[in-house]
């Protein structure tokens, strides 16, 4: 167990949400979409300029930019 | 009394499905008052009863951050719907209900559409829809809206909701020690000021204070900043005893919550699942292909070229039919009209003019189609999470691509279905930017010119020319984007935070229903404004007269001479003469500005109208039709006035169909105004620039 950022994950790597640091808009975008303390995913993929990043969580697939993944603290093996 | 039922739901869920299957044929698109979002109303007949349906935006939440959230909220609060059916995707349950929890507690008549039960069955999730409403207090009725499944017991359902309301129900869910008792401080406080009570049960306001909501803070310092006062003291201090204590906010507590709630309501017996969990399903097979980092951007250009030879392909053969249909039209009008001004009006005014906008028709309808089916089936969503690193350098959104593509980014669409098309894009700095920016690509109608130009002064070099003309107006469109988000549309970059919806086969009547809506949007609208507008031009044109001891200097065989003349006394003529001074800068003479003032009700007119100004003068008729090879040999023409021209044609202001429909998606007219001046005024800087430097090189 480790904790890192959620920019610095490799792909097809999975983890589980620690922490979101983002406030106000981002933040509440962020938990809209269903991810909170505790989410699973998986990495799904990145965009060829690796940049924005998707995520699989249990049944829908989300996309984010990594300046946007910087605020998210994630738990992996 | 017709009872309103509003549809609410994630997007993608499935609202609009369920709207066209639950209505049919009998609705109407429209917009929200003063903004761009679509508003579709609708009549649902039950034995015989009546009920107006609304499909309200899609949204995750009921926070006031994105303009569909603050209309679907206000929709609820302040029209009172007799009924909010929830529209759940069964597939997604945990996150759907985030919202669905949001709109019970706002205290409205709710019932729940458990949609998408063929997905969930098919992943092997079972859901235990009588339990789930138990727990939730509200009717829960499973659905397939693809085939109309379960929509007459959801309409029972909801009509039993609406007869038998009698007032908000206590969900009481639990946020922790610290919002409960601010919770607790607060209530009494609201429903004792009757503050806000009249739109939201106290809780629901008390929580808005502790989010800090903007839209509802403010509402409420106006409705009685006393109690305002009050609380937001209240919030104050909780907010920042939690930043203190746990180095968080209100908001973020409150989110954890309910998704809390939500997750212990579904471990009680709600879901069974049947495979092991998160196995991949044939959507995330797909992308493994589609999205490939190698093998993506490949085939996302593959997909862009076909929807290019779709629409082009199948949109010549009517387009022609409408052509010779208005030929028809102008020969019937110029066989059983007398000659004057009355016949000149019908058919260069009227006919010419409304002709040039359904023109537009097919290609529109076709490009809508192919581009609705892209949305439909998801892959839309995959060409802006590719293409987002790109574009966001100049401040727009992976979204914008469409848009720009349909607009002529590889030569030959049109800034029409373009700008319409930036409606995907959902955060409003990123698509106002596109809308602005969009009709620089080279559309259909400016080929004609291209051609010609390049055909007199290049005609050695047409592939390479073309080819830079290609990225001249992608590098022009991308620095202005850019250079306006810094400036008037400035802003940091909406989150880009996207769902990318499983791969679905779209089905017919969905598409052709979109598709159809966003076309006679365009013929209504459009048709209007530029009848009128394309009657103006024609007067410009056409007066004052050319007087008789003048014409008669022009004898049989010299129509086109007499025309040029005639164009030449006119009011465009003498406003192309009066701006030659200044337009000479550029090296375009009085002939070239009129054809310009022309190019502004359509591109396509630029090429028609040089034909006349130039024909001024000749003798022989026959040489009108080598317009190519006289500017060749003109000595006012050269490479140099060539490429000037074809810089300002790529850049000067949009045609007046794009102007309008920049007004309605901007929302303003201000921005119409903006874009025609600007544009103009660039594309004028740019030709001079060319020119200039290239005199002084000796190019000229
Ligand atoms: N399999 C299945 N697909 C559905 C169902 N309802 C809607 N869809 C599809 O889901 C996609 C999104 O639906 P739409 O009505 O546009 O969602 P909206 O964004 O909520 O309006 C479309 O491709 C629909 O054909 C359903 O019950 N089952
Ligand atoms: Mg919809």
């Amino acid at each position: 167990m480790q904790l890192i950022n959620m920019r610095e994950m490799k792909e097809r790597q999975s983890g589980k949400i620690k922490a979101i640091r983002a406030r106000r808009e981002l933040g509440r975008r962020i938990r809209d979409m269903g991810l909170v303390p505790g989410t699973e995913f998986l990495v799904k993929g990145r965009a060829p300029l690796k940049d924005p990043v998707a995520l699989r969580i249990a049944g829908f697939t989300l996309t984010l930019r990594n300046s946007e993944a910087d605020f998210i603290e994630v738990e992996v093996e | 009394m017709v009872h309103t039922i509003a549809l609410a739901g994630n997007p993608n869920s499935g609202k609009t499905t369920l709207f066209n299957a639950l209505t049919g044929a009998r609705q109407h698109v429209g917009n929200y008052p003063g903004v761009t979002v679509e508003k579709k109303t609708g009549v649902y007949k039950i034995d015989d009863r009546e009920f107006s349906l609304v499909d309200l935006p899609g949204t995750y939440s009921m926070t006031a951050y994105s303009l569909e959230e603050v209309i679907a909220r206000d929709f609820i609060a302040t029209q009172k719907p007799a009924v909010v059916v929830d529209i759940v995707d069964a597939a997604n349950l945990e996150r759907n209900l985030y919202l669905t929890l949001q709109i019970i507690e706002m205290g409205v008549p709710v019932c729940i559409a458990l949609n998408m039960m063929d997905v969930a069955k098919s992943r092997g999730v079972r859901i235990d829809a009588p339990r789930l409403s138990a727990l939730l207090g509200v009717p829960v009725v499973p659905t397939v809206a693809r085939n109309g499944t379960g929509k007459k017991e959801l309409m029972a359902a909801a009509a039993q909701v609406a007869d038998t309301y009698a007032g908000p129900k206590e969900l009481n869910v639990s946020y922790g020690e610290d919002i409960d008792s601010a919770l607790a401080e607060m209530e009494p406080i609201i429903s004792r000021g009757q503050f806000l009570t009249q739109y939201y049960p106290a809780r629901w306001v008390a929580l808005k204070y502790l989010e800090a909501d903007e839209q509802i803070v403010s509402a409420g310092r106006r409705a009685d900043a006393h109690v305002s006062e009050k609380l937001e003291q209240i919030a104050g201090r909780v907010a920042s005893h939690l930043n203190r204590t746990l180095d968080t906010d209100a908001e973020s507590i409150i989110a954890d919550h309910r998704f809390g709630f939500i997750k212990s309501i579904i471990r009680q017996g709600v879901i069974e699942v049947e495979n092991e969990q998160n196995r991949l399903y044939l959507s995330d097979q797909i992308d493994k292909v589609l999205i490939n980092r190698l093998a993506g951007p490949f085939i996302m250009a593959g997909v862009v070229l076909l929807l290019y030879h779709f629409t082009f392909a199948f949109s010549e053969i009517p387009a022609a039919w409408m052509e010779s249909g208005f030929a028809a039209l102008r020969g019937m009008a110029e066989a059983h009209m007398a000659e004057g001004v009355l016949k000149s009006l019908v058919i260069s005014g009227i006919i010419d003019g409304v002709g040039g906008v359904l023109g537009f028709v097919p290609i529109i309808l076709l490009m809508f189609l192919g581009i609705t089916i892209l949305e439909d089936s998801g892959y839309l969503a995959r060409v802006a999470f590719m293409l987002d690193r790109v574009f966001k350098v100049f401040g727009l959104h992976g979204s914008s691509v469409m848009p720009f593509i349909v607009s002529g980014g590889i030569a030959g669409g049109c800034a029409v279905p373009g700008i319409m098309a930036a409606r995907t894009l959902k955060s409003p700095k990123e698509r106002l930017a596109t809308l602005l920016t969009v009709p620089f690509m080279n559309c259909g109608a400016k080929l004609p010119v291209f051609a010609l130009l390049i055909g007199a002064f290049f005609a050695s070099h047409k592939a390479w020319v073309m080819f830079a003309v290609t990225l001249m107006s992608w590098g022009g469109a991308l620095a202005v984007a850019w250079v306006l988000r810094k400036t008037i549309i400035r802003g940091t970059a909406t989150p880009f935070i996207m769902e990318l919806p499983p791969y679905r086969l779209p089905t017919v009547r969905g598409v052709l229903i979109h598709a159809w809506e966003r076309t006679w949007q365009y013929i209504r609208k459009a048709a209007t404004v530029i009848l009128a507008i394309s009657i103006l031009l024609w007067a410009l044109m056409s007066f004052p007269g050319l007087p008789a001891d003048q014409a008669e200097i022009f004898g049989p065989g010299q129509e086109a001479a007499l025309a040029g003349a005639e164009l030449r006394h006119s009011v465009a003529g003498r406003i192309g003469t009066s701006l030659e001074p200044v337009t000479e800068l550029a090296g375009f003479d009085w002939r070239t500005n009129i054809a310009l003032v022309g190019g502004f009700a359509a591109k396509e007119v630029i090429v028609s109208t040089l034909g006349t100004a130039y024909s001024m003068g000749e003798i022989d008729a026959e040489e009108a039709s080598g317009l190519s090879r006289r500017l060749a040999r003109s000595p006012q023409w050269g490479p140099l006035t060539a490429f000037a021209l074809i810089v300002f044609v790529m850049f000067y202001s949009p045609c007046f169909v794009a102007v309008v429909c920049i007004a309605r998606e901007a929302g303003s007219w201000k921005w119409a105004v903006f874009s025609v001046a600007f544009n103009t005024v660039l594309a004028f800087v740019l030709a001079v620039s060319v020119y200039q430097a290239g005199s002084l090189l000796g190019l000229g």
